[in-house]
């Protein structure tokens, strides 16, 4: 660690990694629902367990990345962080909101919820993904403002590096674009519209730039291959994902209500999507293969090399398979859907916080370079157990959604929704047998910051 | 001996491509999602020719040749601007520079008129499938011309603030490629969308 403000990053990661665990739990529940449907019913029924799990994901995320940013801005700067007071504020903030609103979630039904928290004001609940009551909302918006203006001055007083401005402009568009929850007209299509412009421009938009400048930043450090070399392979990448991305966004509004040009631009642009993921896999290895040294981090290098395959094959890769709207007129919606995004998630975004926490953490913790040999193996293990569990529970979906799209959709003679969910329960055992195993490897991941901490750093292998 | 090292001197100086590599890469991209384009239209065209022939009769050949000899004759400043750096002329690299750009700026007046034309019309993308990709192609290109004179404009300032020699100018190679490749675009664009019947 080279400046002391940086330390602010460090609740932020823990809190990510505490409430990472609460989403694995609650997956684990949704996905036995799956197929014993009153499990936990009715303390916990199905649609709270997606709500929880699926906004957990997203909150610990947005902790991922603003610790994320909290360390790495200082650092490319070369200055202290403009404010830590504020940073640790709206640590508890946010942390305070978002526990908050997740009981809410389980506690009350929601529509109660819905009344406690008075969103017939201003009506924004109710919304896939966007659950949280208006004022959970209202609260997001003024910490992101803050974390904007912090980062923001810290970057005007420093040096400006195109890693930093990157990831600033990919926060910026991530705060920019939340502003489209508050928008909820009456008319379901345009609803169905913008509702896309917070999920769509996140994922497959500004949340690359923010991948793409963490990756940089671990690879400059880890790699020692001269900084204008990744700067560049940055700028290119970000280019392509915005091209395609924001464009790529018709791929959503085939079958909305939108003109029909949507299908032909949502398919044309949506399929160069993966180029960006592809050119990141290429930049990963590239960059390793070409080190100036050993960094005595590996399992950090490791999670660098692994988030840039995996995001490729989950968000490339599964986003292609049904993203042209000839093929997406069959899959819309089934569980092909759920495992990609399942494994992009998990690839892209998941891997790219655990990378910056593997890199982070241990300088963190006092460590000059990185943790002991012993604390490393664990993890590794852990990437091992959980990316090679993701790759099944991704597999199993796959299936379950291959069939569900030809009985269901597909065949002459179609069957209803329930009978073929019946058909496809074998797919949804499996998974859940994966799901089990993600578990421990998260349980592994989180033994890893314990193990080996009396022990001597690893050296650089020779 | 002295061969060798002539030989390497001749390889530094004609180093291929011309600037950076990760511009290559990006050129090699965007044609890709043009190429896509264009075979797209080429096939949609084949479902119904009478469609699109009569929908083209509609355009204005003239604006767009005025915008091809434009782009042709930018793409011609931007090689003399790039012969002049390699004389280390830096002000007349400056001056090709500058009338490159002003070249971009004539294209996107002229394109202008001619959407508006369209609009008052009230022809737009929803018209039908000809209008469709007429205005999505034309607009995608429209917004590269844009790009281009963006980085343009950035060679320009660093050639003005004395940032490039005949040695070593790959920042402006790389501007160059880049705009090359905007004009290559428009050529084929062209005949495809204003002229093949």
């Amino acid at each position: 660690m080279t400046y002391q403000s940086q330390s602010v990053a460090k609740p932020y990661f823990i809190a990510a990694i505490g409430l990472f665990i609460g989403q694995i739990l609650f997956g684990v529940i949704l996905g036995l629902q799956y197929v014993v449907g009153d499990f936990m019913f009715p303390e916990i029924p199905f649609n709270v367990a997606r709500m929880v799990h699926t906004n957990l994901l997203i909150v610990w995320l947005l902790f991922g990345f603003m610790g994320s940013a909290y360390y790495l801005i200082p650092e490319e700067s070369e200055t202290e962080l403009w404010s830590p007071a504020l940073a640790l504020l709206m640590f508890w903030i946010f942390l305070v909101a978002g526990a908050a609103t997740i009981l809410g979630y389980l506690l009350v039904p929601y529509a109660t919820l819905a009344e406690i928290t008075m969103n017939d004001l201003l009506p924004t609940m109710g919304r896939e993904f966007l659950e949280q009551p208006t004022v959970t909302k209202i609260g997001i918006v003024i910490v992101a403002l803050a974390f904007l203006l912090n980062i923001g001055m810290t970057l005007l007083k420093g040096r400006k590096t195109a890693v930093s401005l990157v990831m600033f402009i990919g926060l910026v568009g991530l705060a920019v674009f939340f502003l489209f929850s508050f928008y909820n007209p009456e008319n379901l299509v345009k609803d169905k519209y913008y509702w896309w412009f917070v999920v769509h421009l996140w994922v497959e938009g500004v949340w690359e730039l923010i991948m793409g400048a963490i990756l940089a930043f671990v690879l400059i450090k880890t790699t020692g291959v001269d900084r204008e070399v990744i700067e560049k392979w940055l700028y290119v990448i970000i280019a392509m994902a915005l091209i395609s991305g924001l464009i790529g966004t018709g791929h959503h509004f085939y079958w909305i209500g939108t003109p029909e040009y949507w299908q032909w631009w949502g398919s044309i642009f949506s399929a160069m999507e993966p180029i960006p993921f592809f050119m990141m896999t290429i930049f990963a290895f590239n960059m390793v293969n070409r080190r100036r040294r050993n960094h005595p981090n590996q399992a950090a290098v490791l999670w660098a090399l692994g988030t840039s395959v995996m995001a490729f094959l989950g968000a490339g890769v599964w986003g292609f398979l049904h993203t042209l709207a000839p093929v997406n007129y069959y899959t819309h919606g089934t569980q092909i859907t759920a495992a990609h995004g399942h494994m992009a998630f998990y690839g892209a975004y998941v891997m790219i916080v655990l990378t910056m926490i593997s890199y982070a953490m241990p300088l963190l913790r006092g460590r000059t370079q990185a943790n002991s040999n012993k604390s490393q193996v664990v993890e590794m293990w852990s990437f091992w157990l959980m990316t090679v569990s993701m790759v099944f529970i991704t597999l199993f979906l796959t299936g379950a959604g291959v069939l569900q799209t030809y009985m269901q959709r597909y065949t002459e003679t179609p069957m209803s929704f329930m009978e073929v969910q019946d058909k496809i329960a074998i797919f949804y055992w499996l998974r859940e047998g994966a799901g089990v195993v993600f578990l421990i490897g998260l349980l592994l991941y989180v033994s890893s910051f314990f193990i080996g901490q009396d022990e001597p750093e690893a050296t650089v292998p020779e | 001996m002295i061969n060798d090292t002539q030989n390497n001197l001749v390889i530094e100086k004609r180093k291929l491509p011309p600037g950076d590599f990760a511009i290559w890469i990006f050129i090699m991209a965007e044609l890709l999602v043009f190429a896509i384009l264009f075979a797209t239209y080429a096939f949609t065209r084949a479902g119904d020719v009478e469609l699109f022939n009569a929908s083209q009769l509609s355009l204005n050949q003239n604006f767009a040749l005025i915008n091809t000899l434009t782009l042709i004759t930018s793409s011609y400043f931007v090689v003399r601007a790039v012969a002049a750096m390699r004389e280390d002329k830096a002000k007349n690299c400056f001056n090709w520079l500058i009338a490159a750009i002003f070249m971009g700026l004539i294209f996107l007046v002229v394109k202008s008129i001619e959407y508006n034309h369209h609009y008052s019309e009230g022809i737009n993308m929803r018209t039908n499938q000809f209008f469709m990709f007429y205005f999505a192609l034309t607009f995608f290109h429209f917004m590269h011309v844009v790009m281009g004179m963006v980085i343009l404009g950035a060679n320009a300032v660093k050639t003005r603030a004395g940032n490039y020699t005949s040695e070593n100018h790959t920042g402006l190679e790389t501007g160059a490629s880049y705009w090359h490749m905007v004009d290559m675009v428009w050529l084929i664009l062209f005949p495809l969308i204003y002229v093949m019947r």
